[in-house]
């Protein structure tokens, strides 16, 4: 062993570690040939062991089946208990959820094919599995040979009896550990026959012919190429993830061409083995023949024979094609398919003559490489499938056929009166087109005979009577009806591919439409009303849209029967359906299907039927699906958008508190600095005159007074952006709150001569008045900052139509700027680098109160000098006033 | 001349010091406290004749301070606050404070508000023998036979207008809240309705004043409520004392 080949226990090691750091659970399987080998023994043993050097070991189930020795092993070790499941007759069943909350770090789940009771959270006992290993919870669990999927088939054909309770092989194959307990088959006969070895109740029927000794060695051989395959992949994966092969060939691709037939199931299992020996990817592919028409039985075969293929790991294609040959090939090309799959059909040819579909292929492409497998009950062209009409169905078009070609020869009896037979035929013909259109091939086929038939029997001499005269008739009988039966069959087909193409055309319409509109949305509830609205009708469903509020827990917007919270959770949490239909949680009412965007789930869509079943048809899942992702991608635009919109924001607020507080610094930095310097002067009075310390002095309280003006509207500002704009309103006088503004600005207007010209017929106005006294305070402040001293303001008000006016105006040098507006976009000053202080907050906190109000704010120039400034507020109904007569 | 005694409530040394600066020069006699707690105790020892209190003390409200000391002081009480909110004002007011001043202030502002509360109280405390005339600017009004005069010429008032004007002339420049007048002019079951005084306080603007809207004397305390100021009494005269308040 010196050729430089790894170690197997290191290559071991290193799978190991790679599943530990992918935070995932370790599976180990006690693999068996079949009952009664010793699995559960075996596992228990590891497990004591591993208890006593300290783990944290628990047992999830295990089956003891009675067994003394068995039992003893379990004792000592803690036990997640069992729950009850299930309504009317409670069943024990493992406790998938005490489990996941045990906190242990090893757990022992026996019987890995179990299938749960009705009313588990999963159909199997493996998915369980699969959860807790998702969760980084190490499983031990046991499963015999014949209860893997892929060889489920030969051992239903050794011994005889189907096993129902399967295990998907990857779980199988992606088990980090597979543990081989092997018993010989003479050793098991005879633990066997003391009475040690238990089976499961459906085998034991099979019970004499399974323990034959022929049968266990065919088991034992099964379960020990399993496990021999297993190391061989592990070794090669190994090889593949440290790139020891230096050149590794393009992956095989398998694809196995399946028509919709029970039968194919067996082909796709074959197929499976067949890909994992040539370890090749495989797809599975049906040809969707137009004339196969709508068959529901069918439709639900290929759903199943989908479902089984992708357990198995496969892809599964649906294809649309007319020439079932050609579609496969180009389909073949396309995917680069180096293996053609196909079963090869025991019967007869159904059509003499005609080649079969394998010979087909092989002569248009004799390169392709074409695998055929010897399938039970096959039977038939493999990829052909009939569509059977019920009975009735067809005794209802044959005597609806019977009556159009009755009518058809009423009428040919009155035309006869003046056309010849030659027309009379032409007639007959439009009568089988029609019925061919309508009802199908056979009715066609139908029509046409019975066309001749009349024909001969109502119009030729001798009429009334099958006997022909004139020989020549035969032959245009013949002619007629080979013609007839043509048309029929084109026209049948016409019809069918018409009602495929309609079929297809709903959905992609469907689809482009529900598409189209989740393109426009904006608004999560706009996606709820498509749901509701194009969605549910396409499934005659109820649809409801789940998404994930706080903590990632999902809400539903509208409270409805139907809904699970819990399982719902469950599918957004996996990412994984779940719900009717499924395997996992398939008690609930409706089906959770997950919706995931490129970078994340966005939620989950609900389905719930109602009283019709699930739909299964595989072109509405696909529909369903498409739908989904559809919206996915629209849940996830509107997430970023609202990302982005809130970064834009947050952007703008930086950019405008950014602004303020510059601006702010400037305007409070500057009387700080006065009064800091003025004040220093002051320290040292001896240096100073009487009078220059009383101008200091004044000039302290002046730039003291500017900062307190700049403080008040920033406060006033800060509160109204914080609080929005709450207003204290009440019915005031005009007067009232120009007196007190007007005395609370004397001291800055001082020489100024002010006027008021207020009527005193004013109504009441219903304002908050201190805020329209800052208004006023702020308009007087600007006149007194902006006009020269000697100057007149002047206050007015007065009412026109539906409005109060209140205008100041002064007759200083008029507003700098072309627009007036821009004086009220907050930080915009009048004039640049003026030396005159404030902030340009003033202005615009006195359009923020007044549009609060209801009202307007306006300035502007006036010929030849002096600015207006013109406020209107909205005149109410004010409050009647009792006459103080009736109150003396 | 008795100095009057001031008692300063505020807990910033340097507000203390430049209105004590202030008032010691106008030859009053200062006692400065920075804590509710002392404010109660200089109070009894002290027996101020008027009170400024800030309403932001460090180990109590202020309006709870004003209160108590309503409960047993007469002296008049000067509110400092920093609080621009109006409720506040009115709070300290109801509460029994007289006047109040809205930080910052000026020194001018303040002497004159604690002169006028000074006077008010000591005619308030004086006054026996009662004239019923009163004085402000060039009116003068009889409180009792109800005559007004402006410019020696008869004003003609509604009885609510003149219910209104006494109230205040009795108020002696105090700041009186809508609630207050509403009571002693309307009655109860008019506490809501503020706009019938602005109503009748315009009316009254517009018989006794100059300029109505910019008033001399019926000075507008906005969202507080109003005050009567240039009153003048003759000596020995009191207009009766407004014991409502």
């Amino acid at each position: 062993m010196t050729d430089g080949r790894p170690d197997p226990d290191d290559l071991l090691q290193v799978v190991k570690e790679e599943t530990h750091r992918s935070g995932r659970g370790q599976l180990k399987i006690f693999f068996g040939a079949c009952a009664g080998v010793g699995k559960t023994f075996a596992m228990l043993q590891a497990a004591r062991q591993l208890h006593a050097e300290g783990a944290s070991v628990g047992i999830g189930i295990v089956e003891t089946h009675g067994r003394r020795e068995t039992q003893a092993l379990t004792e000592g070790l803690p036990v997640v208990p069992l729950k009850l499941v299930g309504s009317g007759r409670p069943i024990k069943e493992f406790d998938l959820d005490g489990a996941l909350a045990s906190g242990f770090k090893l757990l022992i789940v026996d019987e890995l094919a179990h299938t749960n009771a009705a009313g588990s959270r999963h159909a199997k006992r493996w998915q369980d599995v699969e959860e807790l290993l998702d969760a980084g919870i190490d499983v031990y669990t046991a499963v015999n040979v014949q209860h893997l999927d892929s060889v489920n088939d030969i051992v239903g054909g050794i011994i005889g009896v189907r096993v129902r309770e399967t295990v998907p092989d990857r779980i199988f194959d992606r088990a980090t550990d597979v543990v081989l307990v092997d018993l010989p088959p003479d050793d098991l006969l005879t633990r066997m026959s003391a009475g040690k070895v238990y089976l499961p109740v459906s085998i034991e029927r099979a019970r004499q012919n399974f323990f034959r000794r022929g049968n266990l060695i065919a088991l034992r051989e099964l379960a020990l190429r399993k496990v021999a395959d297993r190391v061989n992949a592990d070794v090669r994966t190994y090889r593949i993830s440290h790139a020891i092969q230096k050149v590794w060939p393009t992956r095989e691709l398998v694809m196995v061409c399946v028509s919709a037939h029970r039968s194919q199931e067996a082909l796709v299992r074959e197929s499976a083995t067949l890909a994992k020996r040539l370890e090749a990817n495989w797809i599975v592919v049906h040809v969707d023949q137009p004339h196969q028409g709508d068959d529901e039985q069918a439709r639900q075969t290929l759903f199943n024979l989908a479902a089984t293929a992708q357990g198995m790991g496969a892809e599964f294609a649906n294809i649309p094609g007319q020439d079932v040959t050609q579609t496969l090939l180009d389909y073949a090309r396309k995917r680069n398919a180096t293996k053609l799959v196909m079963g090869n059909p025991a019967g007869r040819n159904v059509i003499p003559f005609r080649p079969r579909l394998a010979e087909r292929i092989a002569r248009a492409n004799p390169e392709i490489g074409l695998i055929l497998l010897g399938v039970q009950g096959t039977g038939g062209q493999p990829l052909r499938f009939r569509p059977e009409r019920t009975a009735p169905g067809y005794a209802k078009a044959l005597l609806i056929a019977t009556a159009a070609c009755s009518v058809g020869a009423f009428v040919a009896n009155l035309l006869l009166r003046v056309f010849d037979v030659a027309n009379i035929v032409m007639l007959f013909l439009v009568v089988v087109v029609f019925v061919a259109l309508r009802l199908g091939r056979m009715a066609g086929a139908w029509a046409s005979l019975l066309s001749v038939a009349m024909l001969d029997f109502f119009f030729i001499e001798p009429r009334l009577s099958f006997v022909v005269s004139d020989t020549q008739y035969i032959f245009t009988f013949a002619l007629m009806l080979a013609v007839a039966l043509m048309i029929s069959q084109l026209a049948a087909r016409l019809r069918s591919e018409a009602r495929v193409a309609r079929a297809g055309e709903r959905r992609a319409s469907a689809l482009a439409r529900v598409a189209r509109n989740l393109s426009g949305v904006i608004k999560i509830e706009q996606i709820s009303t498509i749901c509701e609205e194009a969605i549910a009708p396409l499934f005659d469903a109820r649809l409801e849209l789940l998404l994930p509020g706080a903590d990632n827990k999902l809400v539903a917007t509208r409270e409805y029967r139907f809904l699970d919270l819990s399982v719902a959770q469950w599918s957004y949490d996996h990412v994984q359906e779940a719900g009717l239909g499924t395997q996992t949680l398939n008690a609930a009412e409706a089906l959770y299907i997950p919706l995931k965007g490129p970078m994340a789930p966005r939620g989950v869509l609900a389905v719930y039927p109602g009283d019709q079943p699930l739909t299964t048809n595989p072109d509405d899942r696909r529909l369903l699906d498409a739908c989904c992702s559809s919206i996915a991608l629209a849940l996830e635009r509107i997430h970023f958008v609202e990302v982005a919109q809130d970064t834009i924001l947050r952007m703008e607020g930086e950019k405008l508190r950014n602004t303020l507080l510059s601006a702010v610094s400037h305007d409070l930095k500057t009387p700080l600095t006065a009064i800091r310097g003025l004040a220093e002067t002051l320290e040292h009075p001896a240096d100073l005159s009487e009078g220059e310390r009383g101008e200091l002095a004044r000039s302290i309280r002046m730039q003291a007074d500017e900062l307190k003006r700049l403080v008040t509207n920033l406060l006033d500002l800060a509160r109204m952006q914080s609080e929005g704009v709450r207003l204290n309103k009440d019915w005031h006088t005009m007067g009232e709150i120009v007196g007190s503004a007007l005395s609370r600005s004397a001291p800055v207007l001082a020489p100024r001569l002010i006027r008021a010209d207020l009527p005193a017929a004013l109504p009441l106005v219903e304002v908050d008045a201190p805020l329209i006294e800052r208004v006023l305070i702020n308009l007087l402040d600007n006149a007194a900052k902006y006009t020269p001293p000697g100057s007149t303001v002047l206050v007015r008000a007065g009412t026109s139509g539906e409005s109060m006016y209140l205008v100041v105006e002064d007759n200083g040098p008029g507003l700098p700027g072309a627009d007036p507006e821009k004086l009220f976009e907050p930080f915009s000053r009048g004039q640049k680098e003026s030396s005159i202080a404030g902030v340009g907050l003033g202005l615009s906190l006195c359009r923020s109160i007044i549009v609060a109000h209801g009202g307007t704010i306006h300035a502007e120039s006036r010929a030849p000098h002096g600015s207006v400034f013109e406020i209107r507020l909205p005149l109410g109904a004010p409050p009647e006033i009792e006459s103080e007569t009736g109150h003396d | 001349m008795i100095k009057p005694r001031i008692l300063i409530v505020e807990d910033e040394a340097d507000i203390r010091r430049f209105v004590r600066l202030a008032l010691e020069k106008e030859g009053m006699n200062v006692f400065e406290t920075a804590t509710a707690e002392h404010a109660r105790i200089d109070a009894a020892s002290r027996k101020p004749d008027l009170f400024i209190v800030d309403l932001g003390l460090p180990d109590d409200d202020g309006k709870t301070l004003i209160r108590e000391l309503r409960g047993w002081v007469s002296s008049p009480i000067l509110v400092l606050s920093a609080r621009e909110h109006e409720t506040e004002k009115v709070e300290a007011l109801d509460a029994g404070a007289d006047d109040y001043l809205v930080k910052p202030f000026g020194v001018p502002e303040l002497l004159a508000r604690v002169r006028a509360q000074l006077r008010r109280s000591s005619i308030v405390s004086n006054g026996a023998a009662a004239s019923s005339i009163v004085r402000f600017g060039d009116v003068t009004v009889d409180l009792a036979t109800h005559e007004i005069l402006r410019f020696g010429e008869a004003v003609h008032l509604t009885p609510i207008e003149f219910r209104l004007l006494s109230a205040l002339i009795r108020g002696h420049g105090k700041v009186i809240t809508h609630r207050q007048l509403l009571m002693e002019v309307w009655g109860p079951g008019y506490s809501e309705r503020p706009h019938y005084i602005r109503i009748y306080m315009a009316q009254l603007r517009q018989k006794l004043e100059d300029d109505p809207s910019q008033p001399h004397h019926l000075i507008t305390e906005l969202q507080v409520g109003y005050r009567l100021s240039g009153l003048e009494i003759s000596e020995g005269s009191t207009p009766p004392s407004n014991s409502t308040v």
